[in-house]
Formats: C-alpha cells, sequence, structure tokens
C-alpha cells in the first residue's frame, strides 16, 4: 500500500483528472455513476452519484392503500422480491396483529431462500464479469432458471414475485413444486461444490480479490453497512438471527462470517449462504406443517391503528426495514424502506481511496450493489 | 402497549392527505365496511397488555428513552428529544456500539412540524432505538450527525429531498435522488408536482 499513502498523504500536489464511470457502464450492474478523481491509475477520490433510476417509491406509498402498494415492494430489489415484500407485509401484519398460519411462514421461508439462491447466483455471475471471466454467468443462470421456473410456478412471475399477501401468502404449494424444490437442492449442492473448484480455487480469482478493499468493522458500523458486508467483516450481524421473524427461528443454520474484511471475504460469505440457504429450505420442506396459508379473518379494507410500525428482513444484501406511519386511515401517512445497497454503497468513497481502479471495481462488485435498491 | 404519545392524530385535517396525486380509484367502495369488523378483533387475542410496560434496554443512558413492546411496534426503545440534542444522543448510542440505520422525516402539516426520525441498530444483539424530534415546518433545520456517523451523509442528503430539511453542517447538502437541478420536496403532504 506504498502508492495508496503516496496518493492521499501529498495533499494533491500530483496532477489529477476527473474519470466519469457510468451512469451507463456495464461494472455499476445498472444506472450507477462514479465520478472518480484519478491520480494516474489510483483513486484520489470516488463519489458515487445517485438518483438516475429514483421513482419516488415512498410518495407512491403516500397515494395508495397498502394493498395497492403491494406490487411496488416486489420492484425495489428486483432480485430479492421476496425479502422486500415480507418486510412490508410483515409491517402491515405487526400493526393489526394478524397471526400468520405456521405453513404459510414456512412457504415464505422456502421461497425467500429460493429468492436468495438465486439472487446471490445473479451477485456471482455479474461479479466475475466484472473480474473478466465470462464463463461462470453461464453456469449461474443455468442454476438461477431451476429456481426461477419452481418460483414462476406457484407465484406466475419470475422476478417481481409480489408472492407474500398480508394475512398470508397468495396460494398455496403444490407437490410439484414440493417435489421440484427437494430436487433443486439436491442438484445444488455439488453445483456448488463445483463452483468452488471452479472459480474459487481460481489463483486468478484469488490475487484479485485477496487484501483488495479491505472494509473494518468498524468501518461497517459507521456507514450502518450490512449482510454480507458486514459478514464479511467479522460481524455475525443477520436479521433473521438476531431479531428473528416468521419462523426463521426454527431452523438450525449459521451465519457465515470472515475475519479477513476483504473482497475475497464477501465472496465466500456469499458462497458459504448458498449453503446455509439449502439447509434451511430442506428443514422448511421436512418439516412443512399442513394448515391454510392465509390468515382468517384479514379485513378488506385495511386500516392501521395510528401510529409508527417497523419490521425488517434479511435481504440478500442485508437490512431491509420498512417503517409506516398511519394516522388510521386505509392509506399509509408515510411509507419509509430502508434499502441495505444505499448503506453498504456509501462506505464506497472512503473505501476506495487511494486504489488502483481495477481494484476498485472489484471492491465495487463485493458489495453486490442492485441500483433500483439505492434509488428506489 | 406503551404507544409513543407524540403520535398525533391528525384526523381532524383532511387536506392532509396527498392533494396532487389524483387518488387512485379511490380505494374498493365502503360497502364491505359494514361486513367485516373494523378490527381483525384477534379471537385468541394473543397477550396484548404486558401488563408492565416493556423494559428499557437503554436505561442506563441519561437520555430520555422507553421501553416499547418490539412484538407490536417492531423496536425496543423510543426516545424524543429536543432538536438540539440529536448530536449528542448520537454521540451516546455511538459510545454503546449502535449503528445508524437511517434518518428519514414526517411531515406533520396540520401541526405545523416536520418530525426528524433517526433509526438506530446494534450489530451484535437485538437492539433498535428510534430516536425522534420535532422542529418547525416553516424552518425546519436542525444539526447534521454526519460527524458521528458518517453514513448519515446520504439519509441527510435524502431527507434533505424529500422533506426540506436543512441539514446544519452537512458537507454537501445537494440533491442526491432528486435531479440535481430541483427545488422541490415531494414527500411535504402540500407537494403538488
Amino acid at each position: 500500500m506504498i502508492a495508496k499513502d503516496a496518493i492521499l498523504s501529498n495533499g494533491g500536489a500530483n496532477e489529477t483528472f476527473v474519470l466519469n464511470l457510468g451512469p451507463q457502464h456495464p461494472a455499476t450492474h445498472g444506472v450507477l455513476r462514479v465520478k472518480m478523481t484519478m491520480d494516474g491509475e489510483y483513486i484520489v477520490r470516488a463519489e458515487p452519484v445517485c438518483g438516475y433510476i429514483h421513482r419516488m417509491q415512498e410518495k407512491m406509498g403516500e397515494n395508495r392503500t397498502y394493498a395497492q402498494f403491494l406490487p411496488n415492494t416486489s420492484r425495489i430489489d428486483y432480485l430479492s422480491a421476496m425479502t422486500y415484500t415480507h418486510g412490508f407485509v410483515g409491517a402491515v401484519e405487526r400493526a393489526l396483529k394478524l397471526q400468520v398460519p405456521p405453513r404459510a411462514e414456512y412457504i415464505r421461508v422456502i421461497t425467500s431462500e429460493m429468492n436468495r439462491i438465486s439472487s446471490h447466483l445473479v451477485w456471482w455471475g455479474a461479479f466475475l464479469l466484472d473480474l473478466g471471466g465470462f464463463t461462470p454467468l453461464l453456469y449461474a443462470f443455468d442454476d438461477r432458471e431451476k429456481i426461477l421456473d419452481l418460483l414462476e410456478s406457484i407465484t406466475g412471475s419470475r422476478l417481481t414475485y409480489s408472492y407474500f399477501r398480508i394475512g398470508g401468502v397468495y396460494n398455496d404449494v403444490d407437490d410439484q413444486f414440493l417435489k421440484g424444490t427437494r430436487a433443486f437442492v439436491a442438484q445444488m449442492r455439488p453445483r456448488l461444490k463445483m463452483y468452488r473448484s471452479l472459480v474459487t480455487d481460481n489463483i486468478i480469482l484469488r490475487k484479485r480479490l485477496i487484501d483488495i478493499g479491505p472494509i473494518s468493522k468498524e468501518m461497517c458500523r459507521k456507514y450502518g453497512a450490512t449482510g454480507p458486508v458486514i459478514r464479511g467483516s467479522g460481524v455475525p450481524y443477520d436479521v433473521r438471527r438476531v431479531e428473528p421473524y416468521s419462523a426463521y427461528s426454527e431452523f438450525d443454520f449459521v451465519i457465515p462470517t470472515r475475519e479477513e474484511t476483504d473482497s475475497m471475504a464477501r465472496y465466500l460469505v456469499r458462497m458459504e449462504e448458498m449453503v446455509q440457504s439449502l439447509r434451511i429450505i430442506e428443514q422448511a420442506l421436512d418439516k412443512l406443517p399442513a394448515g391454510p396459508v392465509m390468515a382468517e379473518k384479514v379485513p378488506r379494507v385495511l386500516k392501521l391503528p395510528a401510529g409508527d410500525y417497523c419490521y425488517a428482513t434479511e435481504a440478500a444484501r442485508g437490512r431491509f426495514a420498512v417503517r409506516i406511519v398511519s394516522d388510521g386511515k386505509e392509506i399509509p401517512y408515510r411509507v419509509k424502506l430502508r434499502t441495505p445497497s444505499l448503506s453498504n454503497l456509501s462506505l464506497f468513497e472512503e473505501a476506495s481511496a487511494g486504489m488502483l481502479l481495477p481494484d476498485a471495481l472489484a471492491l465495487m462488485g463485493s458489495l453486490d450493489l442492485v441500483i433500483p435498491d439505492i434509488d428506489r | 402497549m406503551s404507544t409513543n404519545e407524540p403520535q398525533p392524530k391528525v384526523d381532524s385535517a383532511p387536506p392532509a392527505s396527498p392533494p396532487a396525486v389524483p387518488a387512485p380509484t379511490a380505494v374498493v367502495p365502503p360497502k364491505p365496511v359494514a361486513a367485516t369488523a373494523p378490527r381483525p378483533a384477534a379471537p385468541a387475542q394473543p397477550p396484548p397488555p404486558p401488563a408492565p410496560p416493556a423494559p428499557n434496554p437503554l436505561a442506563h443512558l441519561p437520555l430520555p428513552f422507553k421501553g416499547v413492546d418490539y412484538a407490536a411496534k417492531g423496536y425496543h426503545a423510543d426516545a424524543t428529544v429536543s432538536p438540539d440534542l440529536v448530536v449528542a444522543v448520537a454521540e451516546v448510542l455511538d459510545k454503546e456500539g449502535l449503528s445508524l440505520d437511517t434518518i428519514t422525516g414526517v411531515d406533520w402539516m396540520a401541526e405545523g412540524q416536520m418530525e426528524v426520525v433517526y433509526d438506530y441498530f446494534h450489530p451484535a444483539k437485538a437492539l433498535r432505538v428510534v430516536v425522534r424530534t420535532r422542529i418547525p415546518r416553516d424552518n425546519p433545520e436542525i444539526a447534521s450527525i454526519h460527524k458521528v456517523f458518517p453514513g448519515a451523509n446520504w439519509h441527510e442528503r435524502e431527507t434533505h429531498d424529500f422533506f426540506g430539511i436543512r441539514f446544519l453542517g452537512h458537507p454537501n447538502l445537494t440533491p442526491f435522488l432528486l435531479p440535481e437541478d430541483s427545488d422541490f420536496h415531494p414527500l411535504r403532504k402540500d407537494y403538488a408536482p
């Protein structure tokens, strides 16, 4: 890190230039722009510029009913739609004190974890694409396709599911889905092993990631980073464990963490999370209770008692939290969406200072950004 | 039920609903209201009245925190402080090892106030903390906490975008999600596009 110190300590005496990355750049995975002040190949300052696909989801929350806002929640982080819908329906259920039937909670867990795996697979393929490896993307999308087919069979949708409803889920799972999911779990385990020998152990990948972009525990805390970013810095923070929601307290799974804090640590955490998600899915399939999938007596007109209600879920990128402020009417007074990608990206400026440009892109990829999740 | 008392009812203020938006199909016609009970009327009554108020996990701090029933609200402690204390509170919570979750606003137009809400979470244990404050709506200014939590930088910019709340001492209070030349604040209840 000689270069880093030299870059940052000479008070900007060197000649610099501004490099504009994005908003249309493959490495930014959507319309993110990063204004980079460069000293040669080294970054002096990289300032993310957000808002290119801002849709004002929170305003939309204030002009439609709770049920009408539900489809929006699938479109914030389009790769992790289940957990986002879960956060919103969870907040409404909390306010109405609705008891969600156990079968619905189990189905929510199964579909959320499938969604997490498919999200991590997209990250995996796209991240390696950033680093110059094209082939893994094809493997990842091959496996992801199986998840999407299964989820499509019960939700009718491949990406923006809106499958969770206030009080339960849209419809029950059928035998075909259960059988298909079991087959998928059995199939995915050897695939993850193969990913390891195919990619993770690859010396080129390791040299691109090890010791690149360290993010300390303290930096994660100061910026509110969550998800695989904070777990890659050695903090076992996972909403599923810390504030157990739905049926997560009934399953046996570990929260993978790494102490190295570098980009490889975040990579390995996500790879291990897929293994743990498979474990959760398998346990949920084994214990899936019978019964209804919708709470009884969900009022047709939803009016939340005045007050504010929060609900947090562990999305694929970290902590997603909803705050609903109700004034007792049918339309929310305020819907605040706290998204993980925003906090995770906010540390990029500090973390990337003094890095080589290609290393900074490896760091950015390891944050697993979804831009609509930042811009909302 | 330890509801937070500062939660005002704005029922008496009909213009509180967003005027600009063409009321999307005005919800379902109110017929079924009579058929169903207005409340879910939980038959089994879980245990809503936890006889003692929820314990205050931050009782050791010299701050007006109150314990909140997590199951009912989704957070563990809640404090309403005066606007000039938010930085000091942030410093105390920083020392407690909490992390900044988010910052946002709520426009209480009927009362002429803006509420600024700071959410904190603890990265190691189940502890969610809400800190609220109210500032006058016609001059919404409050100190920035970015020196305590650098992550506040973006949250404050976003809150400035949406509500026009000015965070004093903020290094770069420019539009964050809105266009760079925007001068409107869409989450103010009197916003008309």
